[in-house]
């Protein structure tokens, strides 16, 4: 298998008034093309500054961030969000949809930074939304859909541009547990069918189960690894 | 969906609030469709009555004290000047003194013809039926169809500062003629009679005019003629002052009060206060959008983008406002232009430099109140965002 994200001695540290925090003190990560990582770790462990740093929307302070192949831990405000239109797909605890727009044109939004025809672009939100299940509700705004509808569209924004690497920030921490199954169960799909990458946070032991292995963080460092 | 979709659904995400928005900078560009467009209706109608080597003479203490009737061949035998005429204001009203005021001067026919003949266009049959004919009274055209007065017709026309020895206020005089301006724009609202009619029959100020018009050389001798004009008449009990015409009509219109000045005032005072509110509104309702910002950013909308979404939403609202005012005051205008009232302005219709001076402006304010969310809005981290909305 080959190495899709590698983290090599990475170090980041947050200042906080006049105090330093230090997150990860040379943190190495390795995870493979086609992985389905669950990351857990109790509050304050530096799971979220693990997510923010695997997405690029945080910098680190020293070491390397490879992606595919790519050190992306040089690049500027714009090539990092280059690079996350066309390599990351986002999920969020809390969905994170925009109230204005319907189910079909929110997860058209990643559509919007592509040079797709318009023809393209519908194609791509049908296929996303069928996958997931919601093609019937393509016209519904986010507050006419349930929790676990809403998250099943951001999983289609998520999927609709095709990037090879899904980033889940508590995915299910939101959702009743029959729901966050079948959110977990298309995750799963996504990985096993589509070869999609994914890394999860998540608090939910049960959540855990349905990635390939979990990986426990503590205080910076990766204090066990669950295959 | 394209960004421009994306804009307009976010500046409907609250439709009564951008409703509110909407209906504040439309009454900002409505006050400055209507103040704007009578401005440059004055100033037009003050440059079409105008001529580059004419001067106006008249009292040095004001244009409303009148200078002996003598004064006329000693202006005309003063070097440079070319030809004279007079005229008298006449505070002239048809029928009803409150409704009914327009601009009447009591003239002398054939100088005043000799001189205003591109103002007061008339057919030759017209002009020497005026010229020959005592109580001829020729009217403007706009007047005529107001009342509609013909040729030939006699019409009592009263002063609100003259009456006659056996106690009326009213001249009957014969419409001799109907006159057109140069241009189909410039007003014609006015009437001229003759002088000598007015001045035999008036019980107070014979022999006095209000005004003499001068008609010089070449306007590079306006100011010798005008220094050598009021020269000549120093320490006089009429002393005078001598402008070019221009001046004289914006001093004349300047009566009413300074008419820039408080389109300038009222239009920035309203723009300031739009500004503030629009402003103000637009920081808290980029506040309640936040998170949707730093959502967007994750995704992988560049700082740029962003910010030309937000600068475009503003720039959006206050063009939708200023479409709707600047569209509503051209009709209101329309309108107000077939009244007794605008019609003396002459064409009030919305010049295309009052429109895109407007948009132009709409576009500004846009650009203004937009700019604090915007830089904010640019200046965002992505996790900051996510975790404060």
């Amino acid at each position: 298998m080959n190495a899709l994200i590698q983290l090599k001695n990475v170090k980041k540290t947050y200042k906080r008034g006049k105090e330093s925090i230090t997150i990860f003190d040379g943190l190495n990560l390795t995870i493979e093309q086609g992985d389905f990582v669950a990351i857990m770790g109790p509050s304050g462990s530096g799971k979220t500054t693990l997510l923010n740093l695997l997405g690029g929307t945080d910098r680190s302070d020293s070491g390397e961030i490879n992606f595919d192949g790519e050190r992306i831990d040089g690049y500027n405000e714009g090539q990092l969000a280059g690079w996350r239109a066309r390599s990351v797909g986002f999920i969020f605890q809390f969905y994170n949809l925009m109230p204005v727009l319907n189910a079909a044109q929110n997860v058209e939004l990643p559509l919007m930074l592509t040079k797709l025809s318009a023809v393209k672009r519908r194609a791509n939100v049908e296929t996303a939304l069928k996958i997931v299940g919601l093609w019937d509700r393509a016209k519904h705004r986010p507050k006419e859909l349930s929790g676990g509808q809403q998250q099943r569209v951001a999983i289609a924004r998520a999927i609709v541009s095709d990037p090879k690497f899904l980033l889940c920030d508590e995915p299910t921490g939101d959702l009743d547990r029959n729901t966050a199954n079948d959110i977990l169960g298309t995750l799963q799909q996504l990985n096993q069918e589509m070869g999609k990458t994914i890394v999860m946070v998540t608090h939910d032991p049960e959540a855990a189960r349905f990635a390939k292995r979990t990986l426990h963080l503590d205080k910076g460092v990766f204090a066990e690894v669950t295959q | 969906m394209t960004d421009l979709d994306l804009v307009w659904k976010n500046l409907f995400r609250k439709p009564l609030r951008t409703i509110l928005l909407t209906v504040s900078i439309f009454m900002a560009f409505l006050i400055f469709g209507i103040l704007t467009s009578l401005n440059v209706a004055l100033d037009r109608a003050t440059e079409s009555g105008s001529a580059s080597n004419r001067l106006v003479v008249s009292n040095k203490i004001n244009f409303t004290q009148s200078m002996p009737y003598a004064y006329i061949n000693r202006v005309a035998a003063i070097p440079g000047v070319t030809a004279v005429t007079y005229q008298n204001w006449f505070g002239a009203y048809y029928q009803d003194q409150r409704a009914s005021r327009f601009v009447g001067f009591a003239v002398d026919p054939e100088t005043y013809m000799a001189i205003f003949r591109d103002e007061a266009r008339l057919t030759d049959a017209e002009r020497k039926a005026f010229l020959s004919e005592r109580t001829g009274v020729i009217v403007g055209k706009s007047l005529a169809d107001r009342y509609g007065w013909k040729v030939g017709q006699t019409i009592p026309i009263s002063s609100n500062i003259y009456s006659q020895a056996n106690g009326r206020r009213s001249w009957d005089m014969k419409i001799s003629g109907i006159f057109t301006g140069a241009k189909p724009t410039d007003p014609t609202t006015a009437i001229y009679f003759h002088y000598d009619y007015m001045n035999e029959t008036i019980t107070f100020n014979r022999d006095q005019v209000g005004t003499i018009t001068v008609v010089t050389a070449s306007p590079d001798q306006n100011d010798q003629v005008a220094k050598a004009i009021d020269a000549n008449f120093a320490n006089s009990p009429a002393e005078t002052s001598t402008v070019d015409e221009k001046t004289f009509s914006r001093a004349f219109l300047k009566q009413a009060g300074d008419l820039n000045l408080i389109v300038t005032m009222v239009v920035s005072a309203a723009f300031a206060a739009i500004l503030m509110i629009v402003s103000t509104t637009l920081v808290s309702a980029m506040r309640e959008r936040t998170k949707e910002i730093g959502v967007m950013k994750t995704l992988g909308f560049s700082s740029p983008r962003v910010l030309r979404m937000v600068l475009g939403e503003a720039v959006l609202l206050s063009s939708l406002g200023a479409v709707l005012g600047l569209g509503t005051s051209a009709f209101i205008l329309t309108g107000l232009s077939k009244s007794p009232v605008g019609s003396s302005f002459g064409d009030l219709s919305m010049s295309p430099v009052v429109a895109l001076s407007g948009l132009a402006l709409a576009v500004s304010l846009g650009l203004v109140t937009g700019a604090v969310p915007a830089l904010s809005a640019l200046r965002m981290s992505i996790i900051e965002a996510l975790n404060r909305g």
